[in-house]
């Protein structure tokens, strides 16, 4: 079991474009990074031979609202050594781009896509990024704080 | 029909809008076809739809098709009070409703700060229905997998067997199927007297009856052609996809999370991890799943003979006990993300949690679902199979559209 | 020849009209059209099975929509799902009936206040026959709704069928004779 300051040392050694911050607060412990950190830090979380995160559990979106930033918090989880990690990332809520990790985990493949589906959230170099959850021609991201849904679908109405 | 309350208008065009199709017909070569197993198929458990490549009866890709049961459960949980929330969190995973609760709770107490305090009844109450749900999840889990492969004795056995178990969680809760027993803080009433023996005597009702299904399922000569060496699903790539529950155990790896995370009063008993060897076939085939999910069985029984001795003993029943005497007034944990995880049936189950520390409603409460990371490894398994071989992996990957669209 | 006559003088033909005989062979053998799309489908499944038994009634699950009678929308209805149930409401032969199964199919369930992909009711897709309340309604109650659409059935008539009826109970909009 990894210590989380040396997981800490680790991550902040691959940041290059700004300062890893630890947020001690979360369960489990998470690290925010900027997003154009993500492919530096990422495989390195992966391949060390110390840190060894297999399981990429969950990635989860979150709007902080309109006039906020939105974030991507990616859940890790290594199975011989049984440590866990939550790496947070801000994004720009009117462009929001990001990469993909799906070349690393693939369990990210569907997890990405549904952040795209609900957020509206771009994933650079993605296999496959299309709508999952929602019907293709479905106007608007759902999960959005400022999201009002459409007043009519194939002519059925959407409220009660 | 009294009045026309109709209000769909069709136009042609329409269904291939809202979910078209990944493959496109103009890139296909002369032998290959696309074909749609829809929506509604008798052997698709729920709203699952394929779209298949196939060149003659052989299956050169799956695109799996989701969401025809999305029920917006995280934007229910983003307008409603923490124990609120309870009665949509069951019907995620709808055939295993108690984990689902029992997660949730866990995760929801844990952010509070009162897990400790928790009373130690209620503790072995909730693992108690949990593992009888448990039971209960892995019997249709089996018994649709072999009506599937074509043996429909074993279906109706096991739904006899299971009306039992439905029947004592209706005496607990007063529901047969989706319970909203297990509260934040404890649960909504004791059990009724009685039901300690009631469920003592289910045990050693269901024990015959497992050596049944195993003869006539597991070790059926037919079962066996049709499920080893179908599906094979090495660890490596188990890991990668993020798969969890019996699928990961039958590929050879020991991961439970009731034993890795030791969570509620799971540390104090004693249960075996059943693990897939290739015993029929090769270690990790759909052969090996349905054995995992037999032998988790087993465990379970154990599990629920331990948690009644305590119950019957140490954590007797006693007149003033309240269940709902830790039930906390203002649920309003303290701004902090949140991630809990708990071994359901299917697999791990997680609620990301972020709460904003001024309101009792949360502010983003994501499901991290087992079925729906593990349908995911669907086309991957399905490269150049047999289209009858399709519908036994499917099978054993055990999904509930409930919990992979939340 | 001795034992025709017999037969009819002591009445033992049973003498009825062809309403009657079509109605009762098709109340006794209603063949659902296996559709569970959510919870409301493992209830549906216990149905059949040997503690509740549906055989008895005569009622036996087709997979095809082309050899069903009734379709038992069991569980939530989605938007994207709509499309689909029409098309394989489209594609049951007449006589067919709907049976709205659950609270979901009924009017949205549970998740009518911020379901944003959820119909509100299979109703404004299908015209439905017979609602089973409850979430998920007990076996026992999903065969009183069968039953109910049974009575219903027995009261139907090759004279006006439904399509006349409708015509007949239509305001007059030409000029009355």
């Amino acid at each position: 079991m990894q210590p989380f300051e040396e997981i800490l040392a680790s991550v902040k050694s691959k940041c290059t474009h700004s300062e890893a911050v630890a947020d001690e607060t979360a369960t489990p412990k998470a690290i925010r990074i900027h997003a154009d950190d993500l492919l530096s830090v990422m495989p390195e979380l992966l391949n060390h031979p110390s840190l060894y995160f297999d399981m990429l559990s969950c990635i989860t979106g979150i709007d902080n609202g309109p006039g906020h930033d939105m974030e991507i918090a990616y859940n890790l989880y290594s199975i011989p050594f049984g440590h866990h990690l939550m790496i947070k990332v801000k994004l720009d809520r009117d462009e929001p781009k990001i990469e993909s990790v799906t070349h690393l985990w693939r369990s990210a493949n569907w997890l990405e896509r549904e952040i795209f589906d609900m957020y509206g959230v771009i994933f650079l170099n993605h296999p496959d990024l299309r709508r999952i959850l929602m019907p293709a021609d479905w106007e608007g991201h759902p999960l959005r704080k400022d999201y009002k849904h459409q007043d009519y679908y194939r002519d059925i109405k959407v409220e009660y | 029909m009294a009045q026309n309350t109709v209000q769909y208008k069709y136009k042609p065009g329409n269904l291939l809008a809202s979910a078209p199709n990944k493959l496109r017909a103009e890139s296909l070569r002369a032998e290959e076809m696309i074909i749609n197993l829809g929506p509604q198929h008798p052997s698709t458990h729920g709203v699952l739809r394929l779209e298949l490549l196939m060149e003659g009866e052989i299956v050169r890709e799956v695109v799996p098709h989701i969401g025809y049961l999305h029920r917006c459960f995280e934007k229910h949980a983003e307008n409603l009070p923490y124990s609120q929330v309870i009665p949509f969190v069951d019907r995620l995973d709808y055939v295993a409703a108690m984990n689902n609760e029992h997660v949730y709770a866990m995760g929801v107490e844990r952010m509070l700060g009162i897990d400790q305090q928790i009373p130690k009844r209620v503790e072995y109450v909730r693992v108690l229905v949990a593992e009888l749900n448990r039971i209960a999840s892995h019997f249709i889990a089996v018994g649709t997998y072999g009506m599937d492969i074509g043996a429909f004795t074993p279906f109706f056995w096991i739904m006899r067997d299971r009306e039992h178990i439905l029947r004592l969680l209706e005496w607990a809760s007063g529901s047969r199927l989706l319970y909203n027993y297990i509260w934040i803080g404890g649960l909504f009433y004791d059990l009724p007297v009685g039901f300690e023996e009631r469920c003592a005597e289910f045990v050693q009702y269901i024990k015959p009856k497992m050596a049944e299904l195993e003869t006539v399922l597991l070790k059926n000569e037919i079962f066996i052609r049709r499920t080893a060496n179908v599906g094979v699903l090495s660890r490596d790539l188990a890991i990668n996809c993020g798969v969890t529950g019996p699928i990961l155990r039958a590929s050879g790896l020991r991961f439970d999370l009731r034993r890795v995370d030791g969570y509620s009063v799971y540390p104090e008993l004693d249960f075996e991890i059943p693990v897939g060897t290739g015993e029929m076939g090769t270690p990790g085939d759909c052969w090996d799943r349905t054995y995992v999910r037999v032998q988790e069985i087993y465990e379970s029984l154990k599990i629920i003979t331990q948690c009644l001795d305590k119950l019957n003993g140490e954590h007797k029943r006693t007149r003033d006990f309240d269940p709902q005497a830790l039930l906390p007034k203002k649920v309003r944990p303290k701004a902090q993300d949140f991630y809990v995880r708990a071994e359901i049936p299917k697999g791990e189950l997680g609620f990301f949690f972020r709460a904003d520390g001024k309101s009792d409603v949360p502010f983003r409460c994501k499901c991290r679902s087992c079925s729906f990371v593990n349908l995911s490894v669907v086309p991957e398994l399905a490269k150049g199979i047999l289209i009858a071989d399709l519908i036994a992996i499917i099978g054993s990957i055990d999904v509930v559209m409930g919990e992979v669209d939340r | 020849m001795g034992l025709l006559d017999q037969r009819f003088e002591n009445g033992g033909i049973i003498v009825t009209r062809l309403d009657d005989v079509l109605n009762w062979s098709r109340l006794s053998s209603l063949f659902p059209m296996t559709f569970g799309i959510a919870c409301c489908a493992i209830e549906f499944m216990s149905t059949g099975t040997t503690v509740y038994d549906m055989d008895r009634l005569g009622i036996l699950p087709r997979a095809s929509p082309r050899q069903a009678d009734v379709m038992i929308i069991a569980g939530t209805v989605t938007f994207k799902m709509a499309d689909r149930i029409r098309r394989l409401y489209e594609q049951m032969a007449e006589p067919r009936y709907v049976i709205s199964m659950g609270s979901c199919a009924n009017c949205g369930g549970p998740y009518w206040q911020h379901g944003y992909h959820v119909v509100k009711g299979v109703d404004r897709i299908i015209p439905v026959d017979v609602y089973v309340p409850g979430c998920p309604p007990r076996p026992e109650a999903l065969i009183g709704g069968f039953l109910k659409l049974q009575e219903k059935i027995r009261s139907e008539s090759l004279v006006a069928p439904k399509a006349i009826e409708k015509l007949l109970t239509q305001p007059v909009s030409h000029a009355a004779v």
